[in-house]
């Protein structure tokens, strides 16, 4: 089942289109990485699932059916571009998000004093804004997107300004709402944050979709055939083959590269045989990063 | 229209809360109180109709006329000219006059000299003039075989009165008091718009200097944070004209009663006075016909008036302030259209009051970017009905497309950074998709 799916999604703004036939599935209950470079269409993208923009052609579902505004509440959006009322104070600015978002004055201020107190921040009820450091708005900010407990939460660089401290606060807090049910669209730059936090992920560039999937998949589909070995002595000269070749010299061990219409088997079978005792035999899949860098730079 | 209120209500509460408003709501009327009895010190001062005089009369027609009571005084003496020209000052005299003995008593003009250190003003030597021609008329009169009564029939006074009107004595009062009301009126229009149609635009730069914009409308259609706005803050007007509609009353009343006989009540009274010798102006006649206006059709048409012209011109600010950002500058250009029409409809104002019923006052009433401040200004001369109708039908419609044309420009505006906006961008802006 997906929360989210999107079917030839195209945006046009006057001569420029930014996104352009998109389709792709949020899977119902996962951590879903929006990949892509600046300009490349994720926010155009974003804002046509919040409803803040039309879909020019296309369609988007919600949980199987066609995106409307009554399903407006169903979504968290933490937009990149944050920010929030300097003067107001920070229960009365909450209180004000809370209810816009549906929550009645009971509930809304519950749940926030909740937050608070989980962000270790009971004491700034009465607060003005503009006293709070970045970090802290940050988190008033989070409190604000998830308040009304959105079904899919789409959060754009929820990290920018935060420190290790609360960035790691930040993200057990999303960890916490997807185990409890909520669908996560995270869209950054940062591919190591992705590789630690998503399960699927889409990578766009120009407004066009470059690859989609579960990550360990995406990973296997661009994986180069490259092993890292650790063995005691020196490689037979004889053994290099035609089937392998030599990517690196490392002091430890080689990283090795298995030809086309091979495999990694019978390097380690030649090895055996040669009576060489392998310390360590370790398939290196490519990182996100070298993924997103090659698939970018491929289309430039 | 639940999140609606809630958008208003922030609006409302962020601005009443504020220092600076309740020091503004409070101070005005202060500062008009204060401007009045500054004002009234000045005015007394420079106009100087108090003024001491004395006199040599060779001719002794002035010496022995009746003189009317009147705030100047007038002493005279026997002094040689010269010495009256040196000794006047300090006889504690602000002026002297010398009246030679005419032998040519026909002649209808007379020259009489003056003296005075400090030149006098206009009021007090007009004030003079009009003395001495009395007393200069009443001396004919007497030396003449004419009998006074006789004189006095002579005299005719005519009042031009309105034929339509079913109301006795709806004349030329009726004309001055629909200028003051149209002044006043087109005035308020004049500040409502610039003053709240700014903090609207003000508003709407804060919310997208601050980034805020994106966070409310992923859970708030912009038009209607648009609408909240422009809708919270002319609560706020409101508020603040109905404070000052108490308040400057109850100020004004405690300052006369404080002050008792003011330089400026003294002022009124002379100012009374001096009608009273030219118009046969009549205070009670003002008040009756204060009371036969057609309340009844001028009341609602400019809350009408009132609230469409704000609604208009706030929403056309927030489009503004939408598409400005942080970049003032750049906003000058843009908010120039806007300003226009207000600042013509303003210099049309004087004319319009002149001729309430001429072509510019009706052609005015009918453009809608100038009706809210042109037709309020004509509501005290009684206009066709239809025309105030039709005025504020027009005005609805403008509203409605306005707020349309806004929003367009708004919902794309507040997203929008780092972008030079010109009017042709702006009107890309309106046919964008959703």
């Amino acid at each position: 089942m997906n929360v989210l799916s999107l079917r030839n999604v195209t945006k046009t703004y006057q001569n420029h289109t930014a996104v352009n036939n998109i389709s792709f599935d949020v899977p119902q209950g996962s951590i879903f990485g929006l990949l892509g470079p600046n300009g490349a269409g994720k926010t155009s993208l974003i804002r046509m699932i919040t409803m803040i923009t039309g879909v020019d052609q296309g369609e988007i579902t919600l949980n199987g059916k066609r995106l409307n505004p009554d399903m407006i509440l169903d979504i968290g959006y933490l937009p990149e571009e944050r920010g929030l009322y300097k003067k107001m104070k920070v229960g009365e600015q909450l209180m004000y998000l809370a209810q816009l978002r549906g929550l009645t004055k009971q509930d809304a201020k519950r749940d926030i004093k909740e937050w608070l107190e989980k962000f270790e921040a009971s004491t700034w009820w009465n607060k003005n804004i503009e006293e709070l450091s970045k970090g802290m708005q940050q988190k008033i900010q989070f409190i604000a997107t998830v308040i009304h407990k959105p079904k899919l939460l789409i959060l754009d660089e929820p990290f920018t300004g935060l420190d290790p401290l609360n960035t790691n606060l930040i993200k057990e807090e999303i960890f916490k709402l997807n185990e409890n049910g909520a669908s996560i669209i995270f869209s950054t730059h940062r591919m190591e944050q992705v590789e630690e936090i998503c399960k699927d992920i889409v990578l766009i560039n120009n407004g066009e979709l470059m690859l989609e999937g579960e990550m360990n998949a995406v990973k296997q589909k661009f994986k180069e055939n490259k092993y890292s070995i650790e063995f005691d002595g020196m490689l037979p000269a004889h053994l290099k083959s035609d089937s392998f070749s030599v990517v690196e010299d490392t002091q430890k061990g080689l990283v090795i590269q298995v030809k086309p219409g091979h495999d990694s088997n019978e390097f380690l079978q030649s090895l055996i045989q040669e009576g060489i005792h392998i310390n360590s035999f370790q398939e290196i899949l490519p990182s996100l990063n070298d993924i997103f860098i090659k698939n970018v730079n491929n289309k430039i | 229209m639940n999140k609606l209120w809630l958008i208003i209500k922030r609006e409302y509460a962020i601005r009443v809360k504020k220092k600076s408003f309740i020091l503004a709501t409070l101070l005005t009327p202060l500062g008009m109180a204060a401007l009045m009895i500054g004002g009234g010190l000045l005015a007394g001062n420079s106009s100087k109709a108090d003024q001491r005089v004395l006199i040599k009369d060779d001719s002794g027609i002035v010496e022995n006329a009746e003189m009317r009571k009147s705030s100047m005084v007038m002493d005279f003496t026997d002094l040689a000219l010269d010495s009256l020209e040196k000794n006047y000052v300090k006889e504690g005299y602000d002026m002297a006059v010398y009246i030679p003995p005419f032998t040519d008593l026909d002649n209808k003009n007379h020259s009489v000299k003056y003296y005075a250190e400090e030149k006098p003003g206009i009021a007090a030597i007009e004030s003079l003039e009009r003395r001495l021609e009395t007393a200069f008329k009443e001396h004919k009169i007497k030396n003449s075989e004419i009998d006074r009564e006789v004189y006095d029939s002579f005299s005719t006074s005519i009042d031009m009165q309105d034929g339509t009107s079913q109301e006795d004595g709806s004349g030329k009062m009726t004309m001055v008091l629909g200028t003051a009301f149209g002044m006043i009126m087109g005035f308020l229009m004049y500040m409502v718009i610039f003053v709240y149609g700014m903090m609207v635009m003000r508003s709407v730069m804060e919310e997208k200097i601050n980034r805020i914009s994106e966070v409310m409308i992923s859970s708030v259609k912009p038009f209607y944070l648009m609408l909240g706005k422009v809708l919270g803050v002319g609560l706020v007007g409101l508020t603040q004209v109905a404070i000052w509609i108490i308040l400057i009353p109850i100020i004004m009343m405690v300052t006369q009663s404080f002050m008792g006989s003011t330089p400026q009540a003294d002022q009124m009274e002379q100012m009374a006075n001096i009608a009273q010798e030219s118009d046969n102006f009549d205070i009670g006649a003002m008040f009756t016909e204060i009371r036969s206006m057609n309340w009844a059709m001028i009341i609602p048409a400019f809350l009408a008036f009132f609230f469409g012209g704000y609604f208009m011109y706030s929403a056309l600010f927030a489009a503004i302030g939408s598409a400005i950002g942080d970049d003032m500058q750049e906003g000058q250009t843009l908010m120039l259209p806007v300003m226009l029409p207000v600042i013509i409809a303003f210099i049309m104002l004087q004319g319009v009051i002149t001729n309430p019923n001429g072509n510019m006052a009706v052609i005015g009433s009918m453009v809608p970017l100038l009706s809210p401040i042109i037709m309020p200004a004509r509501l005290a001369f009684d206009p066709p009905i239809w025309q105030v109708l039709l005025s504020i039908l027009l005005l609805i419609l403008s509203c409605v497309f306005f707020a349309w044309l806004a929003g367009r420009i708004y919902r794309v505006g507040i997203l929008m950074y780092g972008k030079k906006v010109n009017f042709r961008e702006l009107s890309k802006w309106i046919f964008y998709k959703g």
